[in-house]
């Protein structure tokens, strides 16, 4: 348990997922942030799949989707969800395990 | 004129019947309709449960399938928590009269990176609610958002548009609340929600406790306004609003025997009135519950059912000491046209009493309820509440038509007509029995203090319990009122001799007559003989004077024909 994570995830894949609803200026926001985001920290070991809620609306259940946007970080586990439109950098790679972060790699999911 | 009242018809508020028992009396026809209702109250006072039958009801009674957006528990845990009240919520989600959406929310799971919104709530109400063409919905606790979510300011700006999204969408919403510190809700979901506020509450006063229901705010309609308490039980939620029956019922002409002749002659010869609600009361051991029994014995005989709420003591109990004074309620019992229902006062709060009663009523549905005593029902709650419940009581038999005997137990340093609850003015009729103390002796005596709509005697009477029952004694009057025991008896043994005097006399003036005629008879009939005597004298006296008349007149007429001087035939013309 103490071990330090990062370590085993370091060959991991990044399988995220980008839950909008519809084109609005959020959505586009948050996913031209996180490509700028992925395309910088985790070049060719990324997926990102956009979900369009208001085509899929089924969908917004099985994640536990209440704030759009919200990126899902499906792989590696344990899931994490990272709301808003990706903005604030630091946080989002906080958010995707990208950043050492005392309080939040230590905690057991 | 007309046009404009139907006018104003037209525009009012339309409401939602929610299933739940009073409720809809309480706001005269249930929730706004196409609007969002806050329900607010602390941990387990019933929310989540008011919430959920509102959607089950409307599932199941008025064809209006619901959404229930759970924040709190998993849908598995929700229809088992509801299953103990006979909601089948697996059945009606399969028949898509009723979806479950649980929305999972953990803070740490949650990184915030910015702008966002709750479509995606949206998103997943709405998509519920077209699923099933729900015209219900109920969100369980939505606050639960402002532990998950960290940015305030963005929630409260969704909530506000997710209500107004709410009535666009045109349901009829139930959203729940935490009751807050001085707030109505934690989060002060009542700025939101304005349009009808339900307050619930649990409150525990003398180690018993009371679930309550109030209407903050209704707009736009006119509601019950009090604290209502209501139950919660295996048939979900009652609410038991006093003005939920309302001075407003038939009322029977048919009169109703009280069981014991005399008595009905003190009422105007026939008894009770059908329906009414009598109350006895009087100290220890003056024979109240002898008289509910003599009650509801003669009920039975009449085919009536009646059922029997005894406050202290059991069945057997009863049937043994009413044997004693010659009532036999064994057959009754067997006949299951009496049922007799012991229980504690202080086994529940008033108002699961008030339920059990009613249920049970509901259930062997009587002619007569018996209640003995209502004054031990002061052991579980204050005064005001005892007299609120049994004005429900008298309302719910009331409307039902069914004739209520209440005992009530005045303690002997009080008035005697002053009852611990107040309740006679709830009463039609009123007996007050009491201990006559005088000359050394206590006796009984009873009296009609009050009996709305017929007249009724005005004596007070003493009675005994008898080895066969209740028995009213003749009335003596003595200078101090009524006679009552060995003065009563003396008095009767004095006029049994003044009666036997009387009746001497009587003959000795009857014989007094008889000589009086027979005296009489004799003179009248000397007088007669007497009389008779005179008239033969006389008789013949007047027959001789005839006969000497006779013959002067031939002699005159031979002196006149001798001497030629007048025409015998003239003469005898003439005279």
């Amino acid at each position: 348990m103490p071990k330090n994570p990062k370590v085993k995830e370091e060959p991991e894949f990044w399988e995220l997922r980008l839950y909008v609803a519809g084109q609005t200026p959020k959505s586009l926001a948050a996913f031209a942030n996180l490509k700028k985001i992925c395309e910088e920290h985790l070049q060719g070991k990324y997926t990102i799949e956009v979900i369009d809620l208001l085509k899929n609306p089924t969908l917004a259940k099985g994640d536990q989707i209440l704030a759009i946007p919200t990126l899902v970080r499906k792989l590696p586990e344990p899931v994490r969800k990272i709301i808003g439109d990706l903005s604030n950098t630091e946080r989002v790679l906080i958010g995707l395990d990208l950043r050492p972060d005392a309080t939040r790699s230590r905690r057991s999911p | 004129m007309a046009k404009e009242k139907a006018a104003t018809h037209q525009a009012q508020l339309q409401k939602c019947p929610t299933g739940i028992i009073g409720l809809d009396e309480l706001t005269q026809g249930g929730l706004p309709r196409g609007r969002p209702t806050l329900v607010t109250g602390s941990a387990g006072s019933g929310k989540t449960l008011l919430a959920m039958e509102f959607l089950v009801k409307g599932a199941t009674v008025y064809n209006e399938p619901g959404v229930f957006m759970a924040f709190e528990e998993t849908a598995d845990d929700l229809a088992k928590n509801v299953a103990s009240l006979g909601f089948d919520l697996d059945s009606l989600t399969n028949n898509k009269k009723l979806a479950i959406d649980y929305v999972y929310i953990e803070r740490s799971e949650i990184e915030e990176t910015g702008e966002y919104d709750l479509e995606g709530l949206f998103i997943r109400l709405g998509h519920a609610i077209d699923s099933i063409h729900a015209k219900r919905v109920a969100i369980d606790t939505i606050e639960v958002l402002f532990g998950g979510l960290p940015n305030d300011a963005i929630l409260r700006a969704e909530l506000r548009r997710l209500f107004r999204w709410l009535k666009d969408k045109g349901v009829t919403a139930i959203i729940t609340g935490e009751r807050g510190e001085n707030s109505l809700t934690r989060y002060g979901l009542e700025e939101y929600v304005a349009d009808c506020v339900i307050l619930l509450d649990h409150r525990i006063v003398d180690q018993i406790s009371t679930r309550r229901l109030r209407i903050v705010k209704y707009r736009g309609s006119a509601h019950g306004t009090n604290e209502y308490p209501f139950l919660i039980d295996e048939e979900g939620l009652s609410v038991l609003p006093v003005t939920s029956v309302g001075l407003n019922y038939d009322v029977p002409k048919e009169r109703i025997s009280t069981g014991i002749t005399r008595l009905d002659t003190m009422f105007d010869g026939k008894g009770f009135y059908k329906g009414s609600s009598i109350l006895v009361s009087g100290t220890a051991g003056t024979g109240k519950s002898t008289l509910a029994a003599h009650f509801a014995e003669a009920a039975c005989r009449k085919n009536r059912r009646c059922l029997y709420f005894a406050f202290e003591e059991s069945p057997q109990q009863i049937t043994r000491n009413m044997a004693s004074v010659g009532i036999d309620l064994k057959p009754c019992l067997q006949k299951k046209l009496l049922m007799i229902r012991s229980m504690r006062p202080t086994f529940y709060g008033l108002e699961m009493h008030l339920l059990e009663m009613i249920k049970l009523i509901h259930a062997f549905d009587p002619g007569v309820v018996v209640m003995d005593p209502i004054t031990n029902l002061i052991t579980v709650g204050l005064p005001v509440d005892v007299k609120s419940m049994l004005t429900r009581v008298v309302d719910y038999l009331k409307s039902r038509q069914i004739t209520t005997f209440f005992t009530s137990l005045t303690s002997p340093d009080g008035s005697l007509e002053l009852t611990d609850i107040g309740v006679s003015s709830l009463m039609d009729a009123w007996i007050v029995l009491r201990d006559i103390e005088a000359e050394g002796e206590r006796n009984r005596g009873l009296s009609i203090v009050k009996s709305r709509g017929m007249a009724h005697s005005n004596q007070v009477r003493e009675y005994r319990l008898t080895a066969k029952g209740f028995y009213l004694e003749d009335v003596y009057l003595g200078p101090q009122g009524v006679l009552t025991g060995a003065a009563r008896a003396a008095r009767e043994a004095e006029e049994a001799q003044a009666s036997a005097e009387r009746a001497d006399e009587i003959q000795r003036q009857k014989r007094q007559i008889e000589r009086k005629r027979a005296i009489t008879d004799a003179q009248v009939a000397a007088l007669r003989a007497g009389y008779e005597a005179e008239a033969e004298e006389l008789k013949k006296k007047i027959a001789e004077m005839e006969a000497r008349e006779k013959a002067a007149a031939l002699q005159r007429a031979k002196i006149a024909s001798m001497r030629k001087a007048d025409k015998e035939v003239d003469h005898a013309e003439k005279s």
